[in-house]
């Protein structure tokens, strides 16, 4: 089986209860992202997930692109009755969640 | 001395990663600090972003870079000859987007204007976008001190 849980430019899935962890990449750009509306989609109809984490662990860029699929993931996680959080993110990356008023929408984890 | 470069590529996927991590190697050149060229690398790969899905609408076409360096201020110019802009007032609207569809945000120019001393704009459907940004970096303090010998 092919093993991309180590590709700096893969997005990770990872399910664990009703929790989805999306593990992002380094950089998370329109080309990093091009599928995860899709993929994220139908895994939490298939694992009936509540609760989506955005964990920003190893990402080091981010631009508009993933504040559209922040949002995105925000309204259909609403729609259907869960939550949307985001983990670890750095400095930079938060200035944006802040500037485009997704910190006030999504609550960051702590630890 | 001004110093500067420019280059042509095709809009191929990943594209967009070229640019900015391009237009970052040469800003290095007068060390600015690494916040510094994060926000520049917004700032190009917005604008890049831009000439792939709007611009030319997720076709193949040409977008145009130049990075120019004056003293500490870096100056990049990204164009393309794609279908243009219609309101271009409109367009620099935070959350303003013409693809909701494609779940953008309608941040882009925000982040540009956010990361750039200064940003303009000019389109017209026979021309294309051409999008124009300014940066100044700060100085450093170690580059203040007068260079001796020892």
């Amino acid at each position: 089986m092919l093993d991309n849980s180590n590709r700096q430019d893969m997005v990770v899935y990872e399910k664990d209860g009703d929790v989805l962890y999306i593990r992002l990449p380094v950089e998370f750009d329109h080309f990093a992202s091009r599928n995860m509306k899709v993929e994220t989609e139908a895994l939490v109809t298939a694992a009936e997930i509540r609760n989506v984490v955005f964990d920003f662990t190893r990402t080091e860029f981010m631009d508009s692109t993933g504040i559209g699929i922040l949002m995105g993931r925000y309204k259909y996680m609403k729609y259907i009755g869960g939550n949307v959080y985001v983990w670890h993110v750095g400095p930079h990356i938060r200035r944006m969640l802040d500037v485009s008023g997704i910190s006030k929408l999504i609550t960051e984890l702590e630890g | 001395m001004e110093t500067g470069f420019r280059m042509e590529f095709d809009t191929v996927p990943g594209c967009e990663g070229f640019a900015r991590v391009t237009a970052a190697a040469f800003a290095a050149r007068i060390n600015p600090t690494v916040e510094e060229l994060e926000e520049l690398k917004t700032a190009v790969s917005e604008a890049v972003t831009n000439c792939m899905i709007h611009g030319y609408e997720g076709k193949i076409g040409i977008v145009r870079m130049e990075v120019h360096i004056l003293g500490r201020t870096v100056t990049v110019v990204i164009s393309d000859s794609g279908r243009g802009i219609e309101n271009v007032e409109k367009a620099l609207q935070a959350c303003y987007t013409t693809k909701p569809e494609l779940e953008r945000s309608g941040m882009g120019f925000t982040f540009m204007q956010l990361f750039m001393d200064h940003v303009e704009v000019k389109s017209s459907p026979a021309d294309g976008t051409t999008v124009t940004m300014v940066r100044r970096f700060e100085d450093h303090p170690e580059e203040l001190k007068p260079r001796g010998k020892g």
